[in-house]
């Protein structure tokens, strides 16, 4: 590394405050340093060849999921997961709408952050990917072979499900957890009376092992801290789930100040099979809630279904169920290592990275090594549970992921860079700037019992001068590094969507010939489908007409439609019939207030159409589908309101 | 009498006609820039179907650019009564080994002989009428351009690469009736060689 890197230590003091405020600092001299000189040949995937990883990286505030290739840092698909998205015509399309149904009704938008994949035995299994709707709380499915959004489950009573979804060794579970404390249940009282009335929950919500469906399994009332990440146990401390909480101060105003008080706040350590046993005794309470779950059905339509009360144990009612561990100046990250005997955190204002052991936490609960309690909870001894501390390891450590050989990798977002350290004596081994000012890092398979290492990715909240400046708003970024050797390398930088907070990474192996190419179209069970052309048609019935038409290359049948009256409820269910790969079709027509729809191979969409004006207007193909693309269009004819025109369509290819 | 070794040669080759049951006689396969993964074509004994399982569906919509007739396998009347004569060709096989009678064998080979010209001719038949009755208002008219895949071998049909070969039941019956042939030719000059037997 030939930039220059102002030490830690000596810096940490006079830095802080200004680094803070400014996002970066120690900014090397070179916007290269830690550059491997054949960076290009190692990134390099020529054209026709894959990528050895899909990479899945959150979209943050764009509420979707990216998937890039690596090395390459190819972007290959962007899913839609909580954002309509017009280009696909997700959550406009009437198949699709549904998914994006809450309790507070229908929100187009979420903020998208940790993309979290399915696990058998503590290893990637390339079944499904989850991630969590922070702002209008949520946990997604989404199927690794569709690459499609599934299923979309609402965790009721929570605020900000930050901690999420993160899963069990098994894909027993996907966590939530209250980021925002609040009255629990919800309920109208002044926010003066936070330290009273306001709580957290931390949630468990059961994946079906065949299906995947999601439900809520219960939740756990906790002192209204903020419950800020989480990782489950694996290994030796599978059956375990551990959060991170700040504001223990438990301040409601300027939390930036009154929650940055304490010296420590705490994890807390979840024994999840307790709870699984208390809830079996009936120990669990009902609270009142009503939550909204999303599903997209065999037939390919989402549907929403209104579930209500949410089985909530009390810590009381349950001893043992959870232990906070005090963790230095208010976590942000806790991160299990591949052994599951160690579990990293990463306090955001704090000098030092604690590695608590879980042998020792667990003797420390038997020697009952508790410093006191909180609402019921044990406070287990901080030096009890520690295994060793990272001494001066940067500024601002935030999360930590771990290669296959005992390294851990930690993002330090005010001094903006990684360090390597050994997890078993806490010794600092390496470090490389990050441009700039690192959030989450990824190792492939880093959160798994065996992570395939190679690389660690930088996820970048500011890119400043990084690329080509594209007005006052300037694109996120991944860096890409090489963690083979003893210096990190960095070898790529590339572009993301919205903000990329946590990222996965699989063998592409596990899961590209799995791939769903088309839709059968012979067992479609889409109520509106049409599987042929000569089923093709058009009913009115009363102010609602619906259109059920088919597209194939290169025409639509109907593809002329006359009768249409200004007003009228025109439904298009339109059946793409290829059955063949990579040949979508799109639909699109003047004044369509849903955006367009796209249709794969023997799928079927719905667009509602609601004509304003009096006129003759085209419809037409927007996905350019083969060389007649351009005549794939057709006519509607929208008459005066009561004029009477008959209604008639026509099938071109049977004239 | 045909010799041991004759009659055993014979009754094998009849009875390998019974994989053709079983395995394709023919494959086209078709390649184009869109199509790196390949489409394909297999022609059984009783059936056309794609070589992935949309695979016919997928050429079927592509010819209608050119006003290439829907290939429908139900529409092909060869499918329903070619069974029937291979079994009868078979039959005939199995009692020629089992009778050990030359005329017998001659027989067989004949009609295996006339059978194979036959079917390749039909064959042929069928991939002109594809090829060349066209819908007058097809999409795309090239003047002079027709659309019959080859018999055997390859050829360029505007942006596909059309290569038609035997399939492993196409070259079953190739050895079966080179087979049948040689096993004539053998027993005809043994015949000749010594005329009381016969």
């Amino acid at each position: 590394m030939s930039a220059p890197f102002v030490p830690a230590r000596r810096a940490l003091a006079g830095l802080l405050l200004a680094s803070v405020a400014l996002g970066a600092c120690g900014k090397p001299t070179t916007t290269q340093a830690g550059m491997a000189g054949d960076a290009a040949s190692r990134v390099y995937v020529a054209p026709g060849q894959y990528d050895e990883f899909y990479a899945f990286l959150s979209g943050g505030f764009s509420g979707q999921l990216a998937v890039y290739g690596l090395p390459s840092g190819r972007l290959l698909r962007v899913i839609p997961v909580f954002a309509q998205d017009g280009e696909k015509g997700y959550g406009y399309s009437q198949e699709t709408k549904a998914m994006l149904e809450t309790s507070y009704g229908f929100v187009p938008w979420d903020d998208a952050h940790h993309p979290s994949l399915s696990m058998t035995d503590g290893l990637h299994d390339g079944r499904w990917i989850f991630i969590n709707g922070n702002n209008t709380p949520r946990i997604a499915r989404i199927d690794l072979t569709k690459m499609e959004t599934e299923e979309i489950i609402e965790i009721p009573n929570a605020a900000g499900n930050h901690a999420s979804p993160f899963t069990t060794q098994n894909t027993e579970y996907v966590v939530g957890a209250t980021r925002f404390s609040v009255p629990t249940p919800q309920r109208d009282v002044p926010i003066s009376t936070y330290k009273e009335t306001f709580d957290g929950l931390i949630s468990f919500v059961k994946v079906d092992s065949a299906s995947g469906a999601l439900s809520l399994a219960f939740q756990i009332h906790m002192p209204g801290f903020d419950y800020d990440l989480a990782r489950p146990g694996k290994g030796p401390s599978h059956g375990w789930a551990f959060f991170t909480s700040y504001n223990t101060e438990q301040a409601s105003t300027l939390k930036e100040r009154n929650a940055s008080q304490n010296d420590k706040d705490y994890i807390a350590a979840v024994n999840w099979k307790r709870a699984e046993e208390c809830v079996a005794q009936g120990k669990a309470k009902t609270m009142p809630a009503t939550y909204v779950h999303t599903l997209r059905g065999e037939d390919g339509v989402a549907r929403a279904d209104t579930r209500s009360g949410a089985p909530v144990l009390e810590v009381a009612d349950c001893p043992g169920v959870v232990y906070y561990l005090p963790t230095p100046k208010s976590p942000h990250g806790v991160d299990v290592n591949p052994s599951g005997e160690f579990m990293a955190a990463g306090g955001k204002l704090a000098t030092v990275i604690p590695v608590f052991s879980f042998a020792k936490f667990q003797a420390a609960i038997q020697a009952k090594d508790f410093t006191g309690d909180v609402r019921g909870i044990p406070v287990v001894k901080y030096e009890s549970a520690l295994s060793c501390e990272v001494q001066q390891p940067g500024l601002g450590p935030l999360h930590n992921e771990f290669d296959d050989a005992g390294n851990a990798y930690t993002s330090m977002f005010v001094s903006s860079e990684i360090v390597k350290w050994s997890v078993k004596d806490c010794q600092v081994l390496d470090r490389i700037p990050t441009y700039y000012s690192i959030g989450h890092l990824l190792v492939p398979g880093g959160d798994t019992r065996k992570p395939y290492g190679k690389y660690v990715i930088a996820l970048n909240k500011i890119t400043k001068d990084r690329y080509l400046p594209t007005g006052p708003e300037l694109t996120q970024s991944a860096q890409l590094i090489d963690i083979t050797g003893a210096k990190m390398q960095l070898l790529l930088d590339f572009p993301t969507i919205g903000e990329p907070h946590y990222a996965q990474a699989i063998q592409a192996s596990l899961i590209k010939d799995r791939q769903v190419r088309t839709y059968d179209l012979a067992t479609s069970r889409n109520p509106d489908a049409v599987k042929s052309e000569k089923d093709a048609r058009v009913e009115r019935r009363g102010r609602e007409v619906h259109v059920y038409g088919t597209m194939i290359r290169s025409h639509f049948a109907p593809d002329n439609i006359e009768g249409i009256e200004v007003g009228d409820s025109v439904y298009f269910h339109m059946t793409n019939l290829e059955q063949d790969w990579d040949v979508p079709h799109g639909f699109a027509i003047t004044g369509q207030q849903d955006a367009e729809l796209l249709v794969m191979p023997g799928a079927t969409r719905t667009s509602l159409w609601v004509p304003q004006k009096v006129g003759v207007f085209p419809f037409y193909c927007t996905d350019f589908c083969s060389a007649l693309h351009q005549e794939m269009q057709g006519y509607i004819r929208v008459s005066p309101k009561g004029s009477g025109v008959k209604l008639t369509y026509n099938n071109p290819s049977q004239s | 009498m045909m010799t041991k070794s004759t009659r055993l040669l014979l009754a094998a080759a009849a009875l390998a006609l019974t994989l053709a049951y079983v395995f394709p006689l023919w494959h086209i396969a078709l390649q184009a820039p869109q199509y790196p993964e390949g489409l394909g074509l297999y022609i059984a004994v009783n059936q056309v179907t794609g070589e992935k399982p949309q695979d016919l569906n997928s050429i079927n919509n592509l010819n209608h650019y050119i006003g290439m007739k829907v290939i429908t396998p139900a529409d092909i009347p060869e499918l329903r009564f070619m069974p029937w004569l291979l079994a009868g060709l078979i039959g005939v096989g199995v009692v020629a080994a089992a009778a050990g009678r030359r005329w017998m064998l001659y027989g067989f080979a004949t009609l295996f002989v006339l059978g194979s010209v036959a079917g390749l001719y039909d064959f042929w038949r069928w991939g002109y009428d594809y090829g060349h009755n066209l819908d007058p208002h097809a999409i795309i008219k090239i003047p002079g351009m027709t659309y019959q895949p080859p018999l055997i071998g390859s050829k360029q049909l505007l942006n596909f690469h059309a290569t038609s070969l035997p399939a492993t039941g196409g070259w079953i019956l190739i050895v079966a009736v080179t087979l049948a042939v040689l096993l004539s030719v053998r027993e005809f000059r043994l015949a000749r060689r010594a005329p009381a037997e016969a």
